[in-house]
């Protein structure tokens, strides 16, 4: 587990060819570790049919509207693999 | 495919799926209609009302969904029922109001909800569920006060999201069964109160 609850990460900035679960809504954006959900088989790699899949960290993500949309005072949460994430400075 | 669909067009694009599925050897017929037949006779938001009627009278049991929404369900004899995914259960509170959405497909605890409305899968739900959560809210009759913060979750991962409502006004002394037969599906995504 590389994220601690309440640390601020980035979304990476990703656009593969392939499947991914990374939502374009959040790539670049920061936001805040709420947990730690247990390991998961990356979805890229299954897709792919790469065997065996990597298995990471899934994290839920708390996001800002304000930070998404520019606009709105609620906060979005979406759950992330471990590589679709990077920590911010 | 379940009964009743079989004029439906998407039902021969579903039984093409079905039969590419069978002829890769990922699945058989009878497996997949084990599941839908699964699905069609258990599962059901009665399960999940019956999970939010025992939290608003038991404190204990409350902090444990709360904590870990698997061995909560299995409690109650859910077990099975949400051994695919995890369960997570977020409450409503006076000022805070939860809602859940999957913006890339449809994904929801099915077994603890039953089939998932065709709204909670359309694009428009989809995308403004995130965007402007309030005034979906409002569509639905659910007028919340400005002070009250909502929070989406977007299941866009192997959690499934349940809204605990808040306990009704009024309702001091109703047995778990009254009070389950109070929450709606609706109640349980998180676009109605309860």
């Amino acid at each position: 587990m590389r994220f601690a609850p309440g640390s601020r990460v980035r979304a990476r900035v990703l656009d593969p060819d392939h499947h991914t679960r990374l939502p374009g809504y959040v790539r670049g954006q920061l936001g805040e570790i709420v947990e730690a959900e247990g390991v998961c088989p990356l979805p890229d790699d299954c897709a792919r049919g790469i065997v065996p899949p990597r298995v990471e960290t899934v994290y839920a993500v708390r996001f800002p509207a304000a930070a998404l949309w520019g606009t709105g005072t609620h906060t979005v949460t979406v759950d992330l693999w471990e590589s679709y994430l990077e920590e911010a400075g | 495919m379940g009964p009743h669909h079989e004029d439906v067009p998407v039902a021969a694009r579903v039984r093409r799926l079905e039969e590419r599925v069978i002829a890769a050897g990922l699945a058989t017929d009878e497996e997949l209609d084990a599941v839908l037949t699964r699905l069609y006779t258990s599962a059901s938001p009665v399960n999940g009302a019956r999970m939010v009627a025992r939290a608003w009278t038991d404190p204990g049991y409350r902090d444990r969904l709360l904590a870990d929404g698997n061995a909560a369900a299995a409690e109650l004899g859910f077990g099975d029922a949400v051994s695919g995914y995890r369960l997570k259960a977020v409450a409503n509170e006076p000022g805070r109001h939860n809602m859940i959405v999957c913006t890339l497909c449809s994904c929801y605890p099915v077994s603890l909800l039953g089939p998932s409305p065709s709204w909670y899968k359309s694009l428009a739900y989809r995308s403004r569920a995130v965007r402007e959560p309030r005034a979906v809210l409002a569509e639905f009759g659910l007028e919340l006060p400005e002070a009250t913060e909502i929070a989406v979750w977007d299941a866009s991962a192997e959690s499934r999201y349940l809204v605990l409502p808040g306990r009704p006004a009024g309702t001091a002394g109703l047995p778990d069964d009254d009070l389950a037969a109070l929450v709606t599906l609706a109640g349980l995504i998180g676009t109605a109160a309860v």
